[in-house]
């Protein structure tokens, strides 16, 4: 299973929720193939989608699902124990592992070398971090959800990715249409 | 009220509930009293960009942020700036310690210090620059216009603002 095929099965689940999506590949992917006003996709800035998803988790009630990968989380390391120390029980931070740079060409990581970023979590402090097989993504997210505790989910699969177009939305746009949705969700 | 205090009280006053900080030994005292302020929600970052990006999550769902760091993270943030904060048109108070200006001890702060101005300029980021006491009464006004305008803007604060070391 290669990360599109995950999105796609678990977009149905993804839906209920207010996502935040990475850089590249992962939101062109998931904007393809369900394009919800509750998704914030990120068109720049990788290594952060686990930060905006915490702060947005931080500052309201509802769950708030950061899709990453293991090469942002690689970038922005620092993200795993600032997590472990602010929790927020309505945050799951998923992380799609493929042990590569998808959206450049699928160069390795180190995370699919000797570098497990389940090890890194727990040992940053994070208390509820669970490593997967791609094809168990949507039973442990669906899990990670109903429990109301703040997860890492560490879902490893393929490498590989599929042709999906650009998202050409304007930024403020996919802001505003968020934050609307947030605002909705919260009322 | 000390400085720092009043600077905190300033962050109330403008319904701001979320900072981050990356510690400098000047801002200390406004740190001390993010954390001791009830009503913000203090989350210490281990990087600038990081902090930005929890500040980007926080004003999406419906906080007002600020962030608090030292003008060496203009450096490390360009890119958040430029591809988040600026692209998604989001308001961003930044509380700045200006090292390296005068009374700096340290030279290698200088070097950071001579580019920070510039890079604030090429990035169209309002700056504004604290450097005698007293210039904190346009603190509620930065804030105010920061919130209006949905945009970045740097409060730069030296030495000579800080008295000295």
């Amino acid at each position: 299973m290669i990360r599109s095929e995950i999105i796609r099965d678990i977009a149905p689940i993804l839906r209920d929720q207010l996502v935040v999506c990475n850089i590249g590949l992962p939101s062109q992917e998931l904007h393809m193939i369900d394009d919800q006003p509750s998704n914030f996709y990120m068109l720049g800035t990788m290594g952060l989608s686990s930060s905006i998803g915490l702060g947005l988790a931080l500052a309201q009630d509802k769950t708030v699902i950061s899709i990453d990968g293991d090469g942002s989380v690689l970038t922005n390391f620092g993200t795993l124990p600032t997590i472990a120390n602010n929790v927020a029980d309505n945050f799951i931070l998923l992380i799609i592992d493929n042990g590569s740079y998808g959206s450049t060409g699928d160069q390795p990581t180190y995370a699919g070398r000797k570098t497990s970023l389940a090890a890194v979590a727990k040992a940053c402090g994070c208390e509820t971090v669970i490593e997967c097989q791609a094809e168990e993504t949507g039973a442990v997210l669906k899990a990670a959800i109903d429990s109301q505790k703040m997860t890492v989910i560490v879902s490893k699969c393929e490498s590989g990715n599929i042709k999906v177009p650009v998202i050409t939305k304007d930024p403020v746009v996919i802001r505003d249409r968020f934050m609307t949705e947030v605002a909705r969700r919260n009322a | 009220m000390s400085v720092s205090e009043k600077i905190v009280a300033d962050f109330v006053a403008n319904g701001i509930e979320f900072v981050t900080t990356v510690p400098c030994k000047q801002l200390g005292g406004v740190i001390d009293a993010v954390e001791k302020e009830p009503s913000i929600y203090h989350i210490p970052s281990n990087k600038e960009d990081e902090g930005m990006g929890l500040c980007a999550g926080a004003f999406m769902g419906g906080k007002r942020p600020a962030i608090i760091m030292q003008n060496t993270a203009i450096g490390v943030t360009v890119n958040t700036l430029v591809t988040l904060t600026q692209f998604y048109r989001m308001p961003l108070p930044m509380l700045i310690s200006y090292r390296g200006e005068l009374k700096e001890p340290v030279a290698c702060q200088v070097e950071m210090a001579v580019h920070t101005k510039a890079l604030l300029n090429q990035l169209n980021i309002p700056t504004y620059h604290f450097h005698k006491p007293g210039d904190e009464e346009e603190l509620d006004a930065i804030l105010k216009y920061t919130f209006m305008c949905n945009k970045p803007v740097a409060i730069l604060t030296d030495a000579t603002f800080w008295g000295g070391y």
